[in-house]
């Protein structure tokens, strides 16, 4: 009775707060609609929709043991309490995707952004995560590639490998083009990121030689390293020769930062890798909640309009209709395949209970997707004018200041140079303008924020603080990336050349480093000398990519649903999700490929420089990086080609084992292990807890 | 509840309760944050395998984060 006077409330609260966000068109609308929607949406999807699919779908067993249970090792079998798991879930899979990916879509308004993030996490991201973590937990915690093989065949198997390798290179690119648009030409920013590193050697260093293991004393001495490399950026930014000797270039940086990714993959673990993730680990768990309370305490006033003009198109920050590209943009938030990866494998091995898998995986999700609204609040707080003027490329609206302000108010967003200057100076920037990539202006958005609930007067250290935030996840997951990708890589070469498949020889780690920071190092250096940014292709394109892997992981779960037998509508809850990622990725996809629209269309942008090149229409600097901007281009459309084909490959395949199934052909035997009595349940009963 | 006005029984079992609750806060911490894991792997250790020597703080440490890394473990 209590549950369903909850249920209805929330219902109720949920219905008027989507109603006020939706009705409210002509007047700034207050932050707090949203959050009291999105909290609302949240509790009803987990408790009624996840709650239904778990029981009635999923058929969840609290009495079959899980393989922590049966295989508890002490050390990666260990059945560990629901709340545990559920931090370690959500700290997996937490990344700076939630953060981008909302920030970029802004630029079309913040009523489609927040509609998509509210839907597609209740109804798909969140299935997928839950569904796919108990369809591991039942099988050892096999991977989503080992399933993929296992319930639909090798061809499943073969592109979910080649899909996460994929996704990888292009999210290790974007994500370090988004770190050193941050960082280029502010010492602050720059001194800062730089410090980390030897900040986390330092606590590598305390956890291998000092003090083995005692993870809790080394975090503690590591966030005051950071909080020291924040003021000492500070320090050097104001200090007249030590300055100069951090302003660099975006090609500088670049180098810099495939430098770092080159070493961290070929560095010990415990040196870099591992305390660099307790640091970030920490930071971000601990600014998301101060986030929150920020963001509840100062409840600001929306700026940005529910549409803007660009939802038909033309955006500044990359081109294409409110349709398919803000489902696009935003991947990680709504839907994020590569959670997927994280569900299965490494969480299943510590749910002690099969009820467990609603909370973990459905709510860990819910919690992130809460991180993309926060970030979407950020990012729409700031005055449209100020938001465009820092997001969008030089290439877009001009090189100069005057330039820029002129385009953008020009659109019906008034800003002036007066106020960048003014706000560049409250933030310690020398400029914000062209700052692409979403980091800066979710620095700025965030600093506003903590600004106005903690101390105005602090604003440059708060948006240094949210930069320092931004990059040390970003570089953590660069550093993790470029890992798993080197291992996977290490892998396949095994088949031709057994040595190159063992990781601890050390030949084999520099090729295959080598060959991974390579491809994404090439990704990285083109998106810098790209005159528009670079964002503009590379996150689309990461969207692409991520949505592939999320239609893969639904694809699994749909053959494992329909081949369990169960009620065949049962399958609709993965298959529909399955359905629109499919549409809308295909949708973008042919776009991307097929557009005459330049801002678009990925070859029709390539014969528009090769023409003006050809026509000498460029400026010497443009012309002379016009070749490498014209195959670029050429070969990320051909990315964009191989993404939808996997795509296909996968789809047709599960529709293949679906089919045989209905038809009552022989099928794969499947890898579910048998069902095993749970002592632990039986004790819990015993015991009464 | 008025401390100062309540029985001293009652403050005491208030300061307990709350002793206790920061008390499973910091366990879960240092589960949470893996500060604890060579206990937990001794505790298993001397529970699944008596007799036979255990691996040694440090060596555990570095297998561990061996271990961690070698697959998926950080998201976008």
């Amino acid at each position: 009775m209590r549950g369903k006077i909850i249920g209805i409330a929330l219902a109720l609260v949920g219905a008027f707060a989507i109603g006020g966000i939706a009705l409210q068109r002509h007047e700034p609308i207050n932050s707090l609609w949203i959050v009291t929607a999105a909290v609302c949406v949240y509790l009803l999807g987990y408790r009624v929709y996840a709650a239904w699919i778990a029981s009635a779908v999923l058929q969840v067993d609290p009495t079959r043991a899980t393989p922590a249970e049966r295989h508890d090792n002490g050390r990666d079998f260990v059945p560990t309490h629901r709340m545990i798991v559920f931090g370690h879930h959500f700290a997996a899979i937490a990344g700076p995707g939630p953060l981008v990916g909302p920030t970029l879509a802004a630029q079309f308004g913040y009523l489609p952004g927040t509609l998509w993030i509210l839907v597609g996490a209740v109804l798909g991201g969140c299935v997928q995560d839950m569904t796919i973590l108990l369809m591991s937990t039942r099988r050892d915690g096999r991977s989503l590639g080992q399933m993929a093989r296992d319930e639909l065949g090798p061809l499943g198997g073969f592109a979910a490998l080649i899909g996460t390798l994929l996704i990888m290179i292009v999210l290790c690119a974007v994500l370090g083009l988004v770190i050193v648009n941050v960082m280029k030409h502010s010492p602050w920013a720059t001194a800062t990121v730089f410090a980390t590193i030897p900040a986390a050697m330092i606590v590598g260093l305390y956890l291998r030689v000092w003090r083995p293991g005692r993870v809790l004393e080394a975090s503690v001495l590591g966030l005051a390293l950071l909080l020291l490399a924040l003021w000492g950026g500070g320090w050097i930014d104001h200090h007249p020769q030590w300055r100069g000797l951090f302003d660099f270039s975006a090609l500088s940086l670049a180098l810099f930062t495939i430098a770092y990714g080159f070493s961290a993959a070929v560095l010990p673990v415990w040196l870099l890798l591992a305390p660099r993730d307790y640091l970030s680990t920490f930071l971000k768990v601990g600014t998301v909640m101060l986030l929150a309370v920020a963001i509840v305490v100062t409840h600001p006033q929306i700026r940005m309009p529910a549409l803007s003009i660009f939802a038909s198109g033309d955006g500044p920050l990359f081109g294409g209709k409110v349709f398919p590209f803000v489902f696009v943009t935003i991947a990680c938030g709504a839907v994020s395949g590569f959670h997927a990866l994280v569900s299965s494998g490494t969480t299943p091995k510590l749910i002690s209970s099969e009820a467990d898998v609603r909370l973990v995986g459905y709510g860990s999700m819910a919690l992130e997707s809460f991180v993309a609204i926060m970030a979407l609040i950020a990012a729409t707080l700031l005055d449209p004018g100020v938001y465009f003027a820092i997001n969008s490329g030089a290439g877009v609206v001009g090189a100069t200041a005057a330039e820029a302000v002129r385009t953008i108010s020009s659109w019906g967003y008034p800003v002036t140079v007066e106020q960048m200057h003014a706000l560049a100076d409250a933030m310690g920037e020398s400029t914000l303008f062209a700052r692409t990539g979403g980091a800066p202006s979710l620095a700025v958005g965030m600093a506003s924020i903590f600004g106005s609930s903690f101390g105005k007067s602090l604003m440059a250290l708060w948006y240094h603080f949210a930069v320092m935030f931004e990059a040390v996840f970003i570089l953590s997951t660069l550093d993790a990336g470029t890992r798993v990708g080197r291992f996977m890589v290490q892998d396949t070469l095994s088949h031709l050349w057994p040595s190159l498949g063992r990781t601890s020889w050390y030949p084999s780690v520099l090729f295959t480093s080598a060959l991974i920071v390579g491809a994404w190092g090439y990704f990285l250096y083109v998106g810098v000398i790209d005159p528009n940014g670079g964002v503009n292709i590379l996150w689309p394109l990461f969207g692409i990519s991520n949505q592939m892997l999320a239609a893969i992981a639904l694809s699994v779960a749909t053959g494992i649903i329909i081949k369990s037998g169960r009620r065949r509508r049962y399958a609709l809850v993965t298959l529909l999700p399955l359905a629109w990622l499919a549409v809308i990725t295909s949708v973008a996809a042919w776009q991307k490929v097929a557009s005459p629209d330049v801002r678009v269309g990925l070859f029709a942008a390539a014969s528009g420089l090769a023409h003006k090149l050809a026509t000498g229409q460029l400026s010497p600097e443009r012309a002379a990086v016009a070749p490498q901007l014209i195959f670029n281009q050429r070969l990320d459309g051909f990315l964009v080609i191989l993404f939808t084909a996997i795509l296909w490959c996968v789809i047709a395949d599960m529709l293949r084992v679906c089919l045989r199934r209905l038809r009552g052909r022989p099928l794969l035997a499947g890898s579910e292990t048998p069902y095993v009595s749970s002592r632990l349940a039986m004790a819990g009963q015993g015991t009464g807890a | 509840m008025n401390l100062r006005t309540a029985p001293p029984s009652a403050a005491a079992a208030l300061v307990r309760r709350a002793g206790g609750v920061v008390r499973r806060g910091w366990l879960a911490l240092r589960t949470l944050s893996g500060d604890d894991a060579f206990e937990r792997y001794l505790l298993h250790h001397q529970h699944c395998h008596p007799g036979t020597a255990a691996l040694g703080r440090r060596e555990f440490y570095l297998q561990e984060q061996r271990r961690k890394w070698s697959g998926v473990s950080r998201c976008c």
